[in-house]
């Protein structure tokens, strides 16, 4: 119950913030509006207006503040225009409609799961042939550590490219972006659980004569388990990251990457906010299913307390 | 015969400071049935050599057969059990879970891995706890568990490197009056690395002193006591008298140095 209070009370001063940010922010685009329907502003001079600082502008003008929250497209949109708008396209809108962000957050879902699957799946056999092989440790570890220096908006497009030249489009290559987004995490969590057993647990092994599958899957694997679900959570918020970004450079129709794009077109300032939120729900969603099923399948091996 | 037979060992150790002499010319036999212990301090060689005769480490000279055999074909043929300090269950897998380890490794039948689980989970005193989680038990618990774990496959040797070591003094009273009972059941040989004289004392037929720098025997003593050993032996005489004797061994070790 404490901690309830602590958490709202954090969420309450950042609406807070959020709300007087948007007064600074939006009063000179409101003043503009005023000015034409009429209003007297100060100053008058619009020239004068721009050279002064948005918080002046407020201090002089306070009747138009109210406007500053509920402005067509404003430069930072308040809130409420933000929840409104996620609930407008989400619950107030057939999901089939284009303008449905469900429908949005649907396209960019599947490309992020198909590229999650693929990018744990690649990461855990490299991780599995790192452990065992010296060879594979000091040859693929270094490309896998260099493949993430490079940024993803500029490999991106290269990867569409490529993939359209071999016929492929849509959501494989989304798909493909997200997945290198996502081993990385994978590999490097992986091994870690891989290698925790300590030299004690593999002489025990020893003494039985286990072959090293049987110390794979007795001792190795089941001890990995907390490391991977670490490692998942980091890969599936990346994997997502990924997809809208593999949406951005194809001009994609559908998708949260092509909301914000279209939003950033058009002015639609509201439109952008509500997809930015829509894939940070959409990411919590995520990562708290993941530790969902951590903490069953945990419970079920006997290691949660 | 001897189950295990050491003769002139010697492992050295190459390490950035040089050469150490982990073992230096050790020379040792070992009845069937005895229950030897390794006491010294520490560096003295006597994890090391247990090591080697469970085949976890190689020595570089001499001679060491296990039930007539190298260590490296007494380990395939899973000669031994080897009880390490830590328990070392796995977290994931209850107690009974844990004993089957080395089963299921070596390939039991199922119904016969239940029945073993059962035994030994008699044996040590842990009936009843099968279904349990090694953090549910206590410490003493969890490395009897682990003693379970080395006895299910029945090899005849038990290796133990400082088992109680980890123990409060009541409860490592009480789990070497039940490892004699242990013993005189089932009738193994066991090697046994301690720090501590009156457990060495209290436990052994033979009690090998040994000393460091380089690790070599120094004293091996054929304990007198009677095969049935009530804790208060510990006051007797005789007793106090071996213990004295190893207590002297551990001196002259050192005064060597």
């Amino acid at each position: 119950m404490r901690s309830l209070v602590a958490v709202l009370t954090v969420v309450a001063a950042l609406v807070v913030v959020w709300y007087l940010a948007c007064i600074p922010m939006n009063i000179a685009g409101v003043l503009v509006e005023a000015e034409r329907a009429g209003a007297t502003v100060t100053p008058t001079d619009g020239a004068e207006r721009r050279a002064t600082s948005g918080i002046v502008l407020a201090a002089k003008n306070s009747f138009a503040i109210p406007a500053t929250w509920a402005q067509e497209r404003p430069r930072l949109p308040a809130p409420d225009q933000v929840v409104n708008e996620l609930w407008k396209t989400t619950v107030g809108m057939n999901i089939t409609s284009k303008r449905s962000l469900v429908y949005h957050a649907w396209v960019t879902l599947s490309a992020t799961l198909l590229g999650f699957a693929i990018g744990t799946g690649l990461g855990i056999l490299l991780a599995v042939g790192i452990v065992h092989s010296r060879v594979m440790d000091m040859s693929v570890m270094p490309w896998a550590i260099v493949s993430q220096t490079i940024p993803i908006i500029a490999l991106a497009p290269m990867i569409i490219v490529v993939l359209y030249s071999v016929g492929m489009q849509g959501i494989v290559p989304k798909a493909v972006i997200s997945a290198y987004l996502s081993f990385f995490p994978v590999v490097v969590g992986m091994v870690k659980g891989l290698r925790s057993p300590d030299a004690m647990q593999l002489d025990l092994l020893r003494t039985y004569n286990a072959s090293s599958a049987q110390g794979f899957w007795k001792l190795r694997l089941p001890a990995s388990m907390p490391y991977l679900f670490a490692s998942l959570k980091i890969g599936i918020s990346a994997s997502l990251v990924g997809a809208i970004v593999g949406e951005l450079p194809t001009g994609a129709v559908a998708g949260l990457g092509a909301r914000l794009l279209a939003g950033s077109y058009y002015g639609q300032t509201v439109q952008i906010w509500s997809a930015l939120f829509g894939a940070a729900i959409l990411a919590a969603c995520l990562v708290g299913l993941l530790g969902l099923i951590e903490r069953a399948l945990l419970a079920r091996m006997g290691m949660a307390r | 015969m001897s189950v295990i037979e050491a003769r002139g060992l010697n492992l050295t150790f190459q390490t950035n400071d040089g050469p150490v002499h982990a073992l230096k010319d050790v020379n040792l036999s070992i009845d069937r049935g005895e229950f030897v212990s390794f006491i010294g301090p520490s560096g003295c060689g006597k994890t090391t050599f247990l090591r080697c005769i469970a085949a976890l480490e190689q020595p570089t000279g001499g001679s060491l057969t296990v039930n007539g055999v190298s260590p490296e074909e007494a380990r395939r043929a899973r000669a031994y059990g080897y009880v390490f300090q830590a328990a070392g269950l796995y977290p994931w897998r209850t107690i009974a879970g844990n004993i089957k380890l080395p089963l299921e490794i070596m390939g039991f039948a199922r119904d016969e891995q239940e029945r073993r689980v059962n035994d030994v989970l008699q044996l040590v005193d842990l009936a009843g706890f099968g279904k349990k989680y090694p953090w549910q038990l206590s410490g003493g618990m969890q490395q009897r568990a682990s003693i379970a774990r080395a006895l299910a496959f029945d090899a005849d040797i038990l290796l133990m490197d400082e088992p109680f070591g980890a123990l409060d003094e009541i409860v490592r009273d009480h789990l070497n009056e039940q490892l004699l009972k242990l013993w005189a059941r089932t009738n193994k040989t066991i090697g046994f690395v301690t720090h501590s004289i009156p457990e060495a004392v209290y436990l052994s037929t033979k009690i090998v002193v040994m000393s460091p720098r380089p690790g070599r025997i120094t004293d091996v003593i054929d304990s007198p006591l009677p095969s049935e050993r009530p804790l208060d032996i510990r006051d007797s005489a005789e007793f106090i008298e071996i213990a004295h004797r190893v207590r002297e061994g551990l001196r002259a070790g050192h005064v060597d140095e």
